[in-house]
């Protein structure tokens, strides 16, 4: 987990939801045609050997299209990918520590093959963060957990979802309200130890177990009898085939064919 | 610790997928049937909870350093071990999809290093044999400790082993698994204490909300034997049928595309998953006529005779070249197509 | 034969650790009444809402909706008859936007298509809130909160309207367009408050309940002019009640109601 601050995460996540209330085109595809081609997209770059690197970078196009036709603000696109996944960064900065053989020569510079996988893993975590950043920021939380059902996930899983999602911000307030307190009264890392935490999370699951109980009640309240009834519309048509159809072929076609060293011969055959 | 995406091979992604996902349909019926519908709320604002909790730090002893609640055990020890996955799946689909915390393909390997491991081989196997049939202050205490040690180590062995299997990752497995399985020990350690504190506080306070963690259990009412080794089968199954394919034809996916786009270029493979990778990548990855092959002598797919070397070197310096230069042009493209797609795009859209 | 909206005999209620939350409670509020229930914090009055719709069980006691006896058999139709609106609208607002808040109820009540909608649009327009029903509750303020709360409520069409502390943490403005909107509701009426103010102005009855017990039941403005009552319960009178800080003098109504 790495919300640096609790006051950051707050505003990210409201600024995810904001960006998938706009207008767009893609806003308005059924949420289900962006998950399946996210999860397409997904195992495409995964499936690329260890050594890949050119191979994978036409792939770019799809998060940059996704994100100009969603007018995503790019900055904030490339913040969030900037964040990264710091476990995969730092396993994979061993690689050029134990994988040395020189596999490129650009003139006097070998490159081992541990670089080169470095700088893989380093594409594949930009192109996967990136896309299930773009994924969230163009269609929302709720429906993900929508679409998500419509695929299959059992109600249950999604219903919690949604429940995680509509409290979650709650909660992080209520605690961050204990957990000033706290701060304000200790001095240095005094008073921050086990013993003030320990009765600080016990109050903040007993209060969470009290809104739990609440929420229950109100749930009765309105004739819930355990099955949790959901009105989804459907609207999974032409649009949304094409996007989803058009989207695997690139994938296979970029998969199969590799661009840039196509494109590369053609222009240092010209060149030369 | 989080999977990544960037470090997964298909092959191990998608087998831990089947079984995280196996599971959560299971567990879904499971509470579905225990008719308990208060849990239903009580499930998704736990898991808020979670969130919420994990965003508090506390200083430990000694160290200088902070730490905060993982809360796996904790909520297993609240909810009972399916409705607690359920919970721990839906914490990780947000961590993933917002926090970009592993990633999509990984998720399934988080669901099962964080949540099934807890839930289903922690809770049964460790947790309740430990802490015996009659509520017992020593025996929870040692019971919840011991639980998160192993919690944190099985899942720390997870990480590594999907790491090592997927072959991304050089590092050597044992030099992997003495670099994660101290650290955890420390983390399991701590998670522990903090739980058992957290515990005793909630004790004091309603014990009635720790129901399921202090009641005496009927026997059989969880019948989680069944699952651990029915899953485990399933992903023996799974999992050595793929892999089986992959060493076979070094990896399947590659295979299938060579074959569907006609090319004549496959090769033995070197021997081991590395060595197969290593030996495959040239043909379809990289740079397609040119193959990563190492030095002669460490692998014997790789043998060629001297008088080639140098004539390959000059194909190296012209493929990299190449590689380089469409490497930057498909970038250029890829960007400037983007621009003009936003600038065609808005003007459109504020005219409609 | 018209058969009260709400009849109370006996009602005790005692919580597992044993504490007497509720002692031999009785009451009846009769159809399109208004009622206020007042006491002082942990004299009993969430817990009396609770038993109005059997989210607790009596352990005591009966309680009549409609003149139908509250038990397991009868939940379904005491839930439908008796809409409460938490104290708490985030505990009320559960699911992702206003609409499919709204929507929850019917919907489990066994509406679709159509009339689910025709019920979702009336109970917004009918708190004026048509607008907000695409928002997320989260984004809400606390006063569209309330709202979107009691419409949540009213799509259940419910005969008997109960309200835990319907002011409690809005603002002035708010506040009195709230207490606007629920004057014109012909449901019969019971509310929970610290606002007496609002009780003065929108209940004829006031019901004052003491450590568990009902300690007076009359017209709200007597009780409001017993100070002994008040006092004793740890209540104060409402401040349109209470002299002008600065020049002493009582306010017009006030006065009027001291010649009377």
């Amino acid at each position: 987990m790495k919300i640096a601050s609790i006051h950051g995460a707050l505003l990210d996540f409201r600024r995810m939801e904001l960006l998938a209330g706009g207008g767009t085109a893609l806003h308005r595809l059924d949420p289900r045609a962006k998950l399946l081609v996210t999860l397409f997209f997904i195992g495409t770059v995964v499936s690329y050997g260890k050594y890949a690197v050119t191979g994978m970078i036409p792939l770019v196009i799809f998060p940059v299209v996704m994100a100009s036709l969603g007018e995503l603000p790019p900055g904030y696109i490339a913040r969030k990918i900037a964040l990264l996944s710091p476990f995969a960064l730092v396993v994979g900065l061993f690689n050029p520590l134990f994988d040395r053989t020189v596999l490129i020569h650009l003139g006097p510079l070998g490159i081992s093959g541990g670089w080169i996988s470095f700088s893989s893993i380093l594409i594949r975590s930009i192109l996967t963060v990136g896309a299930a950043t773009i994924l969230v920021a163009l269609t929302g939380f709720p429906a993900i957990c929508r679409a998500l059902e419509q695929l299959g996930t059992p109600r249950l899983l999604t219903v919690q979802l949604s429940f995680l999602h509509r409290y979650l911000f709650v909660l992080i307030e209520e605690g961050g309200r204990l957990s000033r307190g706290r701060e304000l009264r200790a001095f240095g890392n005094r008073g921050l130890g086990i013993g003030s935490f320990a009765p600080l999370i016990g109050n903040l699951l007993l209060r969470t177990w009290g809104r739990a109980e609440r929420i229950h009640a109100a749930m009765l309240a309105r004739g819930f009898t355990g099955e949790f009834h959901l009105r989804r519309e459907s609207r999974f048509g032409g649009r949304e085939l094409l996007f989803t159809v058009g989207w695997s072929i690139a994938f296979v076609a970029l998969r199969f064919w590799n661009l840039p060293q196509l494109l590369g011969r053609v222009v240092t055959g010209i060149t030369s | 610790m989080h999977m990544a995406d960037a470090l997964l091979s298909p092959v191990v992604g998608g087998t831990i997928w089947a079984v995280s996902a196996g599971s959560i349909a299971y567990c879904s019926k499971k509470v579905h049937r225990e008719l308990d519908d208060r849990k239903i709320p009580l499930m998704g604002v736990l898991a808020a909870f979670l969130f919420a909790a994990q965003t508090i730090n506390f200083t430990i002893p000694g160290t200088g350093s902070s730490g905060h609640l993982g809360g796996g055990l904790l909520l297993t020890l609240l909810l009972g071990p399916h409705a607690a996955f359920l919970a721990i799946a839906s914490v990780l689909v947000v961590q993933a999809l917002f926090f970009a915390d592993g990633g999509v393909l990984a998720l399934g390997c988080n669901i099962f290093n964080m949540g099934f491991i807890p839930a289903f081989i922690v809770y049964p196997f460790i947790y309740r044999n430990l802490r015996g049939k009659k509520l017992n202050q020593g025996r929870l205490t040692t019971a919840i400790i011991l639980s998160a040690l192993v919690g944190l180590q099985l899942g720390s062995l997870g990480v590594v082993l999907e790491t090592w299997f997927s072959g991304i990752s050089a590092l050597p497995f044992a030099t992997f698994l003495l670099l994660m399985q101290p650290i955890h020990l420390a983390i399991g350690a701590v998670e522990g204490i903090v739980t058992v504190a957290v515990v005793g506080f909630v004790y004091q306070a309603r014990p009635e909300i720790l129901r399921i963690a202090t009641e005496d259990l009927e026997p059989g009412r969880y019948p989680l034997r069944g699952i651990v080794v029915t899953f485990f089968v399933a992903a023996l199954l799974v999992g050595g049928g793929l892999s089986l394919f992959a060493s076979r034809n070094p990896d399947g996916l590659e295979w299938a595309i060579a074959r569907v786009a006609g090319s004549s270029e496959l090769k033995a493979p070197g021997g081991g998953i590395h060595g197969f990778l290593a030996a495959l990548q040239g043909r379809t990855a990289v740079m397609p006529d040119y193959s990563f092959r190492r030095p002669a002598g460490l692998t014997a797919a790789g043998l060629k005779p001297g008088g080639d070397r140098k004539k390959e070197e000059v194909e190296r310096l012209g493929t990299a070249a190449a590689g380089l230069a469409g490497t930057l042009l498909t970038l250029a493209l890829v960007f400037g197509s983007g621009l003009i797609l936003k600038r065609r795009y808005q003007p459109a859209e504020l005219s409609s | 034969m018209n058969h009260p909206a709400v009849e109370l005999c006996n009602l005790s209620h005692l919580y597992p650790d044993g504490t007497v939350a509720l002692r031999d409670i009785s009451f009846t509020v009769s159809q399109g009444e208004s009622v206020a229930i007042i006491g002082a914090n942990g004299a009993g009055k969430s817990t009396l809402l609770l038993h109005l719709n059997g989210v607790l069980a009596t352990t005591g006691g009966e309680v009549r909706i409609n003149g139908v006896q509250l038990a397991k058999g009868t939940l379904p139709y005491v839930r439908r008859s008796v809409g409460m609106v938490f104290q708490e609208p985030d505990d009320q607002l559960f699911m992702p936007t206003v609409h499919d808040d709204v929507a929850f109820g019917p919907l489990n009540l066994g509406l679709t298509g159509r009339e689910l909608e025709r019920r979702v649009q009336e109970s917004l327009h009918r708190v004026g809130i048509a607008h907000l029903r695409g928002k997320a509750p989260y984004n809400l303020s606390g006063g569209e909160k309330k709202r979107a709360a009691i419409a949540t409520v009213l799509a259940m069409a419910p005969e008997i309207l109960v309200m835990d502390e319907p002011t409690s943490g809005l603002d002035p403005h708010a506040r009195r367009q709230l207490v606007g909107l629920l004057r014109e509701f012909p449901h019969t009426r019971i509310f929970t408050s610290h606002d007496l103010d609002m009780v003065l102005e929108l209940c004829p009855r006031t019901i004052v309940l003491h450590e568990g017990v009902v300690a007076a039941d009359g017209p709200t403005e007597g009780i409001f002019r017993d100070d002994d009552l008040l006092a004793r319960c740890r209540l104060e009178k409402p401040f349109s009640m209470q002299g002008c800080p600065v020049c002493g003098k009582i306010n017009q109504r006030q006065g009027d109601m001291d010649q009377i």
